[in-house]
């Protein structure tokens, strides 16, 4: 079964390896930028490089539970590094933004504050905040892993606010935010409780 | 009547990029030795401005008809059909028509025009057009005297244009001025770029160029020009009105819905460019802002 086989093939790679290669997109990223391989605007493509791989490494995080549950791929050892590689990647968008794109402080804050799609983008930072300085076993211990748990369900709202902030800040009518928006809203779908409970169920039985 | 527009640099009919730039560091230095008084009787404060280079003005374009990236149009324009070109004018002149393309050059005057192009998305470049002033044009149709409005339309030619499979405008792209912003010897139809053909990624044949208005507002590859007694739908406003109204001048004081328009980019500064004040009117106020006497440009935006 192709399931066993890729649980076969990943029990050996330590999670560790994805931290040592997670800096080499951002680092690739700001190579290009330097040299010309961004284009004659570097800065935004910088930024909505880091933003998307951003949001697509919170939706492989999203993918790892409804994995196991119902086709019995087990990555759970990887989904810790995949949230903290995510959130690395939302502080250096944020950075990006902040540092390169805006650079006027008072601008900064008015954004925040007036126009919507900015909001949104940092409340789902914020609240990716307090997961990523718990992502360690001593808050696991600390914590108890019912409230630890109860205390990541905010990841469903970050990554949904990481969605709706792409769909937000798009001109027109265009298609790819709304496929991150539907797959996302997909796999919260998968989370609720009587999808849930059936699972289960499939799998004791 | 052309050439009404008197830029502070003259005669530059027809100059290839690398003469440009070798022209623009003689003048700087012969002005840094106080040989020259440049800086005098500037109008439109054309005397301080650098034109953004070739590749950045053919490599990154607002195209959506070719796709939303902004290297789409650089990259799918090409396939794009533009000879023969014909343009239709039609509504309130006194010669309707399809006028084709090599008739309206072979009666237009060109001329060079070094604008500054302000993007809605808080961009900016300065890019040395070719091209005839629209009123010329108007004129060759003859314009009655009851048209208030222009209407123009970009040419939608589905096969060729991989960006209309999506509706992400309500295609064909169009937008419109009124009237006497068209008349104005500041709005031209742009032919060329450094003094060769438009390329298509730009909006080639022929592309409006209103140069104190946000860019979306010169619009591309014009194939109709409608003349109406009633103010035109534009292509933006129809998408989203709260963000995108019909004037559409740079305002620094008026902030698009999404970003503020105080400041914006000039591309071309790379990773660690600094960000400049927008200037109202995107510093053609001195010739357009009588154009708007009177009217709350926070509410006529």
């Amino acid at each position: 079964m192709i399931a066993d086989r890729i649980n076969a093939a990943t029990r050996r790679v330590p999670s560790w390896t994805l931290y040592i290669l997670s800096p080499l997109p951002a680092l690739w990223w700001l190579w290009q930028g330097l040299t010309g391989g961004l284009g004659v605007e570097p800065i935004k493509a910088l930024e909505h490089a880091l933003g998307e791989f951003a949001l697509q490494l919170l939706v492989v995080g999203l993918c790892i539970t409804p994995l196991r549950r119902f086709a019995g791929v087990n990555l759970l050892r990887f989904r810790r590094a995949v949230g903290l590689i995510a959130f690395f990647y939302v502080l250096l968008h944020l950075l990006v933004w902040l540092v390169l794109d805006v650079q006027i402080p008072a601008q900064i804050w008015a954004d925040i504050v007036k126009r919507p799609y900015i909001t949104v983008g940092m409340a789902g930072f914020a609240l990716l905040i307090p997961l990523a300085l718990s992502s360690n076993n001593l808050s696991v211990r600390r914590l108890g892993g019912l409230r630890w748990r109860q205390l990541h369900r905010l990841t469903y709202a970050a990554v949904l606010l990481g969605a709706l902030h792409f769909v937000m800040l798009a001109k027109g009518f265009q298609i790819e935010p709304l496929v991150y928006l539907i797959a996302v809203l997909g796999l919260l779908a998968l989370r609720l409780p009587a999808l849930d409970t059936m699972s289960r169920r499939r799998l004791r039985g | 009547m052309a050439l009404r527009w008197k830029g502070t640099l003259k005669d530059r009919d027809v100059t290839d990029e690398a003469l440009w730039l070798n022209r623009r560091a003689l003048l700087g230095g012969a002005a840094g030795l106080g040989l020259m008084g440049i800086a005098g009787g500037a109008r439109a404060a054309e005397g301080d401005l650098e034109p953004n280079s070739w590749e950045e003005i053919t490599s990154y374009n607002n195209y959506y008809e070719f796709g939303t990236g902004k290297d789409d149009p650089a990259r799918y324009a090409e396939r794009l059909t533009i000879a023969p070109w014909t343009v239709r004018i039609d509504g309130l002149v006194d010669r309707p028509g399809d006028y084709a393309f090599e008739d309206i050059l072979s009666k237009m005057t060109l001329e060079e025009r070094l604008y500054r192009f302000r993007c809605v998305e808080a961009w900016s470049m300065v890019v040395p057009w070719t091209g005839f002033e629209l009123a010329d044009l108007l004129e060759l149709a003859g314009v009655q005297s009851s048209a208030k409005y222009v209407a123009f339309e970009t040419v939608l030619n589905r096969d060729e244009m991989p960006g209309t499979a999506y509706r992400v405008l309500d295609w064909p792209y169009v937008e419109g001025l009124r009237l006497d912003e068209a008349m104005h010897p500041l709005t031209i139809m742009a032919t060329g770029i450094y003094g060769k053909d438009i390329p298509k990624q730009n909006g080639a044949p022929l592309r409006l160029v209103v140069p104190w208005k946000y860019g979306f507002k010169s619009i591309k590859s014009v194939v109709r020009i409608t003349l109406t007694d009633s103010e035109p739908p534009t292509a933006w406003n129809k998408a989203n009105a709260r963000e995108y109204g019909f004037y559409s001048n740079v305002n620094p004081e008026v902030s698009h819905p999404r970003w503020s328009q105080a400041t914006e980019r000039r591309i071309g500064g790379g990773l660690f460019a600094a960000r400049q004040d927008t200037l109202p009117f995107n510093g053609y106020g001195d010739e357009v802002a009588g154009l708007y006497a009177g009217m709350d440009l926070s509410t006529y935006f």
